[in-house]
């Protein structure tokens, strides 16, 4: 019964991303949907992924520096620390698990609603290819908007691990920017791209997937918001570890 | 014109529509009318091709729609107007948006080509000085004839109304159906209405079919209803005592 269910809406969501990928009809309003879009997730999400990041760079270095405290490492690796698992790690799962939540649900209630309204029934007796007006500007202005958003949450949160430790006496100025600058891999930022680009994907295209075939009144549309959260989560961690063993490996 | 021919439809065990075979003609207002859980929508819905037969053909001028592909299915609906029982009006657009949505997809047209197409559609409807307003801002009936307008704006060859009148007052509900008869004959559109009002089977029906159980138990005209002596007929049009003697008095006339 599960693998049943499970291919059922595996074979659905394939068949949704294939149309949503095919020709637009119209490339003007396609792109200026798209715009829409980015300036949706992207601008609408800068204060809650900039006020989230600045607090786990606080409590990352907090954290770090009492684990450290009495030992023979020395200070500045708290900068070190707070550097490489803000880009690793926590930048693109953390900012990419809150946005499951604030922009995956919204795309799954709007397109839901548009299904429940009878909009999207309207767009296809006009010939338009629902799949691909409704998904693809979606999931490509994520594309594009999130690894932003998380390169700004990795340099956010870098900031407010400094704002934790040094005004406090943790650490010095000096010994922060040091331990920042120390032992820096670029490709570690590549990861986080890497990390941020799959994920985008995975939140905007899942929550799409539960939004358009929704069925039902507006129990079953709540459903499918909490469903396109849980399920892009549950994705993205997912995805997060096959991408540290690929690209760690 | 469209036909359809012997559509079986079923969901799951219910079968719902049991061998439909009828015709809807051009520059004539074709009503499927019925009681609810008759199949009217199932059949509206099937003829627009938003749902599949189980077995049974659906012809439009001759050419079999569910035998076409994706694309080709795309031309036809382009052809195709539909207003809904609830308008389906995207929220997030004006009025004027709403209308010009799909001149914006389909055409090539100029800014100020759809500016004229748009506000001629909606002096057609009837409608003034609405254009930047929001579906929300515009009452019912209003909605009703922006719906009407974005049917119409490409010029289709068909038009299908779900439950045009529904959540109207009679007298608005009656100018609805007189705008839907009076742009089919001008258009020599072949318009399809699913309706159970009984003002618009007397006053628009030019060519009806009654659904009884998934199937046509009565078809025929306006002028036709009155004296068919069809139980189905008599039972569905003449429900209440009052709508009886009114008949009861018209026959005698």
């Amino acid at each position: 019964m599960f693998l049943k269910n499970f291919l059922t809406h595996l074979g659905r969501y394939v068949i949704m991303m294939r149309m949503a990928f095919s020709r637009p009809e119209n490339m003007s309003m396609y792109y200026r949907e798209t715009l829409r879009q980015m300036n949706d997730i992207g601008i609408g999400s800068v204060m809650i992924v900039g006020l989230i990041s600045i607090f786990i760079g606080a409590v990352t270095a907090v954290q770090f520096a009492y684990q450290l405290d009495g030992t023979l490492v020395p200070t500045y690796y708290i900068g070190y620390i707070i550097r490489d698992s803000t880009i690793i790690e926590l930048a693109p799962t953390i900012t990419c698990l809150v946005l499951a939540g604030k922009v995956g649900s919204n795309i799954a209630a709007e397109i839901g609603g548009m299904r429940q309204k009878e909009h999207i029934d309207a767009m296809e007796i006009m010939g338009v290819n629902t799949a691909a007006y409704l998904v693809m500007p979606k999931v490509i202005a994520a594309l594009f908007v999130i690894p932003m958003l998380v390169a700004i949450a990795a340099f956010i949160s870098i900031i407010g691990g400094f704002a934790a430790a040094v005004p406090t006496g943790l650490m010095s100025t000096a010994e922060f920017v040091q331990g920042v600058r120390s032992f820096f891999e670029p490709y570690n930022v590549f990861m986080m791209f890497v990390k941020s680009v799959v994920f985008a994907g995975l939140l905007t295209s899942v929550s799409a997937y539960q939004g358009y075939y929704v069925e039902g009144g507006s129990i079953e549309l709540g459903k499918a918001s909490t469903n396109a959260v849980v399920f892009s989560d549950i994705l993205i961690l997912l995805a997060d570890y096959v991408i540290a063993v690929l690209l760690t490996g | 014109m469209i036909r359809a021919e012997n559509i079986f439809k079923s969901f799951e065990d219910q079968e719902v529509l049991k061998g439909i075979t009828t015709q809807f003609y051009p520059g004539k207002t074709n009503l499927i009318i019925g009681r609810s859980g008759a199949g009217k929508t199932v059949l509206l819905k099937l003829l627009v091709g938003l749902l599949s037969p189980t077995t049974g053909k659906v012809f439009y001028d001759d050419i079999d729609f569910f035998g076409l592909n994706k694309r080709q299915k795309r031309t036809i609906r382009m052809e195709v107007g539909m207003l809904f029982q609830a308008s389906a009006l995207f929220d997030s657009m004006t009025v004027e948006e709403n209308i010009r949505f799909p001149l914006d997809m389909f055409t090539n047209m100029t800014r100020k080509e759809k500016l004229d197409r748009v506000n001629y559609c909606l002096e057609r409807v009837n409608l003034h000085e609405v254009n930047d307003r929001y579906p929300s801002e515009v009452s019912g009936g209003m909605q009703k004839r922006v719906g009407i307008a974005r049917a119409i704006v490409l010029k289709p060859k068909y038009l299908f109304c779900d439950e045009p009148n529904s959540g109207l007052d009679p007298k608005t509900a009656i100018l609805i159906d007189e705008l839907i008869r009076s742009i089919t004959i001008e258009n020599n559109m072949t318009t399809v209405v699913n309706t159970h009002d009984m003002n618009s089977v007397m006053g628009i029906g030019d060519n009806i079919i009654l659904l009884y159980n998934g199937e046509i138990a009565w078809r025929g005209n306006r002028d036709e209803v009155m004296e068919s002596n069809n139980e189905v007929l008599q039972n569905f049009i003449f429900a209440s005592p009052f709508l009886q003697q009114l008949r009861d008095l018209a026959l005698e006339k």
